[in-house]
């Protein structure tokens, strides 16, 4: 019993705790400009429409399949968290806008325009703003398109995954090739340069020569953005079990690395430059939503699940929050309706909670982090302070997978397939060097 | 269990002690708060014991009549005193049958409890062993006369047998038990032989008649044919249901001689066991050869010249019971102010002050045949560990203790033991008495080198030493041979597995020395062993493949010259320390691609290929390799990712502080942890 009312009691006095250690070590040191980061009146803006019409079976994203219609509530919840969350971020302009899922083509243009309305009549949303929706490619998706258009999108990001029917059916996908290519025909017609397409590697039972031969097929008739993911085995997911038993097999770690590097090879000699780990562009028709992720910009969440990073203003706050809202539909809606907004969790960001979210998602990127973008979020260390006397960076350094120049730090090609083997030590250097300083302030104490 | 043992027989038994088994119980709790634990006990001592004492007299007065306040000792000539230990093979039955003559001669009142009252430890009790031997003093009636039949209760295995050694010589004869299903075990000829050898009576006592499957005749047939005792020597009882016990206390005053020591004689007294009592020092068990000791006696110990006043002394029945002498020929206790072990030495002989005499033989001491490391699993336990296992060998002298430090486990001991089920005993009370939470090495056993190099021989101030630890393995070139520890091993089972049995001696390197027939189907085998082949899984093995019906044992049969090499193991050319073995030449390959095999599994890919190697002085001997990454990265990383993303990073980042640098191989502990540890069962 005194347990549990201890618990009771606890749960959201360390939550204040924390809001006020963070404040408490911004206003102690000069560190309070820090926690307010750069161009907080301006955020992307995530919609996650939650639905889909059938699960596939290596996801395990927040989806469900809707049991009845309920696209009016969704509509009116939408648009009723978009609005607190404008109003709480107290964004002056929302510079791009992704509505993903989900299936969020199986949501009516009206319901997408609604909540673009409602985006610009709370904050600055102009005319070049690039407004993304993911498109499932089939039929029906595909003769919606124009009506997407006219409700605002601008961009088409379509799920084609593979040009394969028999592995889009073991991949439990709802379309086939013929509807894929048709679906990217129409996006293209509606809005030349600014389609991407999704392809998938790794799949069971692939090879590294039919997936290049894919891949070529599929370049020659996509758009000037290709997202090139690899497939990975979740758990809880029908095709983790699938693999688990034996039924199927999927390639070789060693196997998907030469199809990564195949194809990064592939689409830099077709022209599309790879500028993230994932990404390639012609043209420069690159992501701007997802570079605002890659560059660590303020970016709301609306929807059952959606994750937003944002200084919530309108209560006063000054340091980023990190904010994760409801993750099933129906709670999210009665939650909505209840109090505007159906935001679950709320976690403060700490100076190097925020520097080291800069840096992992920075590194993604082929130019990496620039000393002018570092400086934005940390003004006082910079990169060369904080890496260049380490050995194991100097190690990095001279096996040719990271450099730290005058241009700032980044990945080399050779490197960005090895991030996340680079990540811990580049982290370690970043906790040691910040909590360091920190101390030593705390030690001269307040000036 | 400590409570109920204070309900059962606290009648006869000073309180103190069972407060002290109290205190041990208290100190099992996390050891951060054995302190307190401690003092709170303590105090409540204090305000007890006048409760404590009438419950105990008034006990006493309706306890047994034989259990007299103060018994006068001279009432018992060596004639009418018979001295014998009860050896076993593991589960026959001797800690049973103990329990039926206590019981029958009073020492402990009868009822359904009294399971192995001997066996006081909770690993005694768990497994069904007796690790540590026990002394209890019988009255028995027989033709109008009242015996003294002191029975000394010895350890089942051969890991103890030189517990099992020291109690024999205060003995003039044993119970031999054997199982009337199992028929003679490994163990059970090992113990024979022991007490062969010290020219002592041999009663044979077939157990377990009350069995459905018992077979006495065949036994008793195999004793014949083994030991060459006649048939009809055999006494077949059921210690569980009490049939024949008494036929045994009347053949142990029948057959059995009488010491044949004189009180006439000056006091001599060997001393053959000892316990340590926090609060009265040294309790020393011993067997008087001559003359007598009284309370208040100057004695001397001839080990260390040192001298001490007798404060008490008495009979154990099983617990202390004071009396004011004891005469020769007789078993008792003995408390004179020593403060450590290590002062009453087993096999010490004791004397008068005044009257000097040649000191007994005394025994070789025990020695270690098995060494693993120790290390807390957790070094912030560091010294809550060390002071559980000063603990735990103040009453186990066997244990040899040595500081030892491993980059990868830490600060750390090595610890030597007289054979597996002994350190798995140690270990298990580690766990069970101080909550002790450890990591053991595989075990090793120590070799031997005889030194060419004159120059290290004046250092070592020897020729031959002895190698524990494998970072000391000297060169082969200043080095004239090697030595491995040798043991006959003794193997009994049903013939079906004869075969089987063969080939994995065979592979283990051993030599047959011997093979008989004990009965229609049971085949004795003896093998002559490297140590080393049988310290980890022999037995396991052996019983596996025998469906449990092979038995096993061994004894100590000194060292052989061995082509034993060093082997390193390294990671990209850097040898890793704590890995370093010492195997004999034709074992080497397997041994090293083993190795190499399991570190390939515990080490993570990194960004560059690691070679994995074992090799014997610049000769690499196996490798394995461990591939570098050629992609890891995450492919989708957007915005709802990137808590996930941050958290799994930051795990593996703090995982990263964890990791041990063999050059810039980085390697998780728990890798050394699975390759050192020894396989779970």
């Amino acid at each position: 019993m005194l347990r549990t009312f201890l618990t009771a009691v606890r749960g959201p006095a360390v939550f204040v705790g924390r809001c006020f250690s963070s404040e408490v070590s911004g206003a102690v040191s000069t560190l309070a400009g820090f926690s307010s980061p750069p161009f907080s009146t301006e955020a992307s803006l995530y919609v996650h429409w939650p639905y889909c019409l059938k699960r596939c079976s290596y996801c395990n994203f927040n989806k469900y399949i809707p049991r009845s219609d309920n696209q009016d509530v969704m509509l009116e919840c939408l648009q009723r968290e978009t609005e607190t969350l404008l109003k709480l971020s107290q964004v002056s302009r929302i510079t791009s806008v992704f509505f993903g899922g989900g299936t969020p083509s199986l949501a009516h243009p009206s319901t997408i325009a609604a909540v673009l309305e409602t985006v610009a009549r709370h904050s600055g949303l102009s005319e070049e703003a690039e407004v993304t929706l993911e498109v499932n490619p089939t039929p029906v998706g595909s003769s919606k398109l124009e009506d997407f258009l006219h409700a605002g999108v601008n961009r088409f990001s379509i799920g084609v995954q593979s040009l394969r029917d028999d592995d889009l059916k073991v991949l439990g996908r709802d379309h086939n090739s013929q509807h894929a290519l048709q679906t990217v025909a129409e996006a293209r017609r509606l809005c030349p340069g600014r389609v991407s397409v999704d392809v998938m590697f790794g799949r069971p039972g692939q090879s590294v020569a039919s997936w290049e031969l894919e891949l070529d097929e599929l370049l020659s008739v996509c758009d000037d953005h290709v997202s090139l993911y690899q497939l990975t085995l979740e758990r809880g997911t029908q095709l983790f079990r699938q693999v688990q038993k034996g039924q199927l097999s999927v390639p070789s770690d060693d196997i998907t690395a030469v199809m990564y590097e195949s194809a990064r090879r592939i689409l830099q000699k077709r022209g599309y430059l790879q500028y993230e780990v994932s990404n390639f562009a012609r043209n420069g028709a690159i992501s701007q939503h997802n570079m605002s992720y890659w560059k660590a910009s303020q970016y709301l969440g609306v929807g059952p699940g959606a994750h937003g990073r944002f200084v919530p203003h309108g209560e006063g706050d000054v340091c980023r929050e990190a904010r994760t809202q409801t993750l099933e539909p129906d709670v999210w809606l009665r939650e909505v309706q209840q109090r505007g907004h159906g935001t679950r969790r709320r976690i403060p960001l700490t100076h190097l909670g925020l520097l080291e979210e800069v840096l992992v998602m920075g590194l993604r990127l082929i130019d990496g982090i620039t000393h002018q973008h570092w400086q934005l979020f940390s003004p006082r260390a910079d990169l060369h302070q904080i890496l260049s006397s380490s050995s194991e960076v100097q190690d990095l350094q001279q096996t040719g997978l990271l450099i730290l120049d005058d241009r700032g730090l980044r990945c080399s090609w050779q490197g960005l397939a090895l991030l996340d083997s680079m990540l811990p030590t580049l982290l370690l250097l970043l906790e040691a060097y910040i909590t360091q300083g920190l101390q030593e302030q705390q030690a001269r104490g307040p000036p | 269990m400590q409570l109920s043992l204070i309900k059962h027989h606290g009648c006869a038994t000073p309180f103190l002690r069972h407060l002290l088994d109290f205190r041990v119980y208290q100190t099992r709790q996390r050891s951060q708060y054995c302190n307190i634990a401690c003092t709170v006990i303590r105090h409540r001592w204090m305000k007890r014991a006048p409760v404590f004492c009438t419950h105990n007299t008034t006990n006493k007065m309706i306890s047994t009549q034989a259990d007299k306040e103060s018994i006068d000792m001279s009432k018992f000539p060596v004639e009418r005193i018979r001295n014998f230990s009860i050896i076993a093979h593991v589960d026959h039955g001797k800690s049973t049958l103990a329990d039926r003559l206590l019981e029958l001669t009073g020492a402990i009142t009868t009822t359904d409890k009294n399971k192995q009252v001997l066996d006081k430890l909770q690993v005694e009790r768990e497994r069904g062993i007796t690790v540590k031997a026990q002394t209890a003093s019988l009255f028995y009636k027989y033709q109008g006369q009242t015996y003294l039949l002191n029975l000394i209760d010895t350890p089942g295995h051969v890991d103890f047998s030189y517990e099992v050694s020291r109690s024999i010589s205060a003995c003039q004869g044993v119970l031999l038990i054997v199982d009337a299903n199992q028929g003679i075990q490994a163990q059970t000829v090992a113990n024979f032989y022991l007490a062969f050898e010290a020219q002592l009576t041999i009663i044979p006592v077939i157990n377990k008649i009350d069995l459905k499957n018992a077979d006495p005749e065949r036994v008793e047939k195999q004793i014949e044919k083994v030991f060459d005792i006649p048939t009809e020597e055999c006494i077949r009882i059921s210690a569980k249901l009490g049939t024949n016990v008494e036929q045994v206390l009347q053949e142990v005053v029948k057959r059995l001689p009488p010491p044949t020591f004189k009180k006439e004689d000056p006091f001599k007294a060997l001393v053959f066991d000892s316990n340590f009592d926090h609060y009265r020092g040294v309790v020393a068990n011993i067997a008087l050869f001559g003359g007598y000791l009284s309370k208040g006696d100057r004695i001397i110990s001839a080990y260390l010249g040192k001298s001490y006043e007798v404060n008490e002394l008495g009979l154990l029945r099983p617990d202390e019971h004071p009396t004011d002498r004891l005469y020769a020929g007789q078993v008792g206790y003995v408390i004179a102010g020593m403060k450590e072990v290590k002062e009453a030495q087993i096999g010490d002989t004791l004397y008068h002050q005044k009257h000097l005499v040649e000191a007994l033989p005394g025994f070789k001491p025990a020695k270690a045949m098995v060494f693993a490391g120790m290390y807390p699993t957790d070094q912030s336990d560091y010294s809550a560990l060390r002071s559980a296992l000063e603990k735990l060998t103040l009453n186990d002298s066997s244990v040899t203790v040595q500081r030892d430090s491993s980059l990868a486990l830490g600060a750390g001991w090595r610890l030597g033991f007289l054979g597996l089920l002994h350190m798995e005993v140690f270990n298990q009370r580690l766990e069970q008495e101080y909550n002790a939470s450890v990591i053991v090495t595989a075990p090793t056993v120590p070799y031997k080198a005889i030194l060419s190099s004159a120059k290290l021989i004046k250092e070592h101030g020897k020729e031959e030493i002895t190698i524990v630890n494998p970072a000391q393995f000297p060169d082969r070139s200043v080095v004239k041979e090697y030595l491995e520890p040798m043991v006959m091993g003794t193997i009994i089972t049903p013939d079906d597995y004869i075969g089987k049995i063969m080939s994995i001696c065979l592979n283990r390197r051993a030599v047959q020395k011997n093979m008989v027939y004990i009965d229609d189907h049971r085949v004795m085998m003896k093998y002559l062993f490297p140590l080393n082949e049988i310290v980890v899984d022999f037995y396991d093995l052996l019983k596996s493949m025998s469906s449990g019906y092979a038995s096993f044992d061994y004894e100590d049969a000194g060292y052989q010259v061995a082509h034993v090499i060093k082997m390193d193991i390294l990671l990209n050319g850097k040898p890793v320390e704590e890995l370093t073995t010492i195997v004999h030449k034709d074992r080497a390959y397997s041994a090293g691609k083993a190795m190499c095999e399991r570190l390939q599994d515990a080490i993570p890919r990194q960004m560059f290929e690691i070679a994995v190697q074992a090799a014997i002085g610049s000769k690499v001997i196996a490798r394995e390799t461990i591939k570098a990454y050629k992609k890891n990265v995450l492919a989708k990383c957007y915005g709802g990712d990137i808590t996930r993303k941050m958290k799994l990073l930051k795990k593996q980042a703090e995982g990263k502080k964890k990791m041990r640098y063999i050059g810039t191989v980085q390697v998780p502990k728990d890798a050394f942890i699975n390759v050192l540890k020894r396989k779970d069962k």
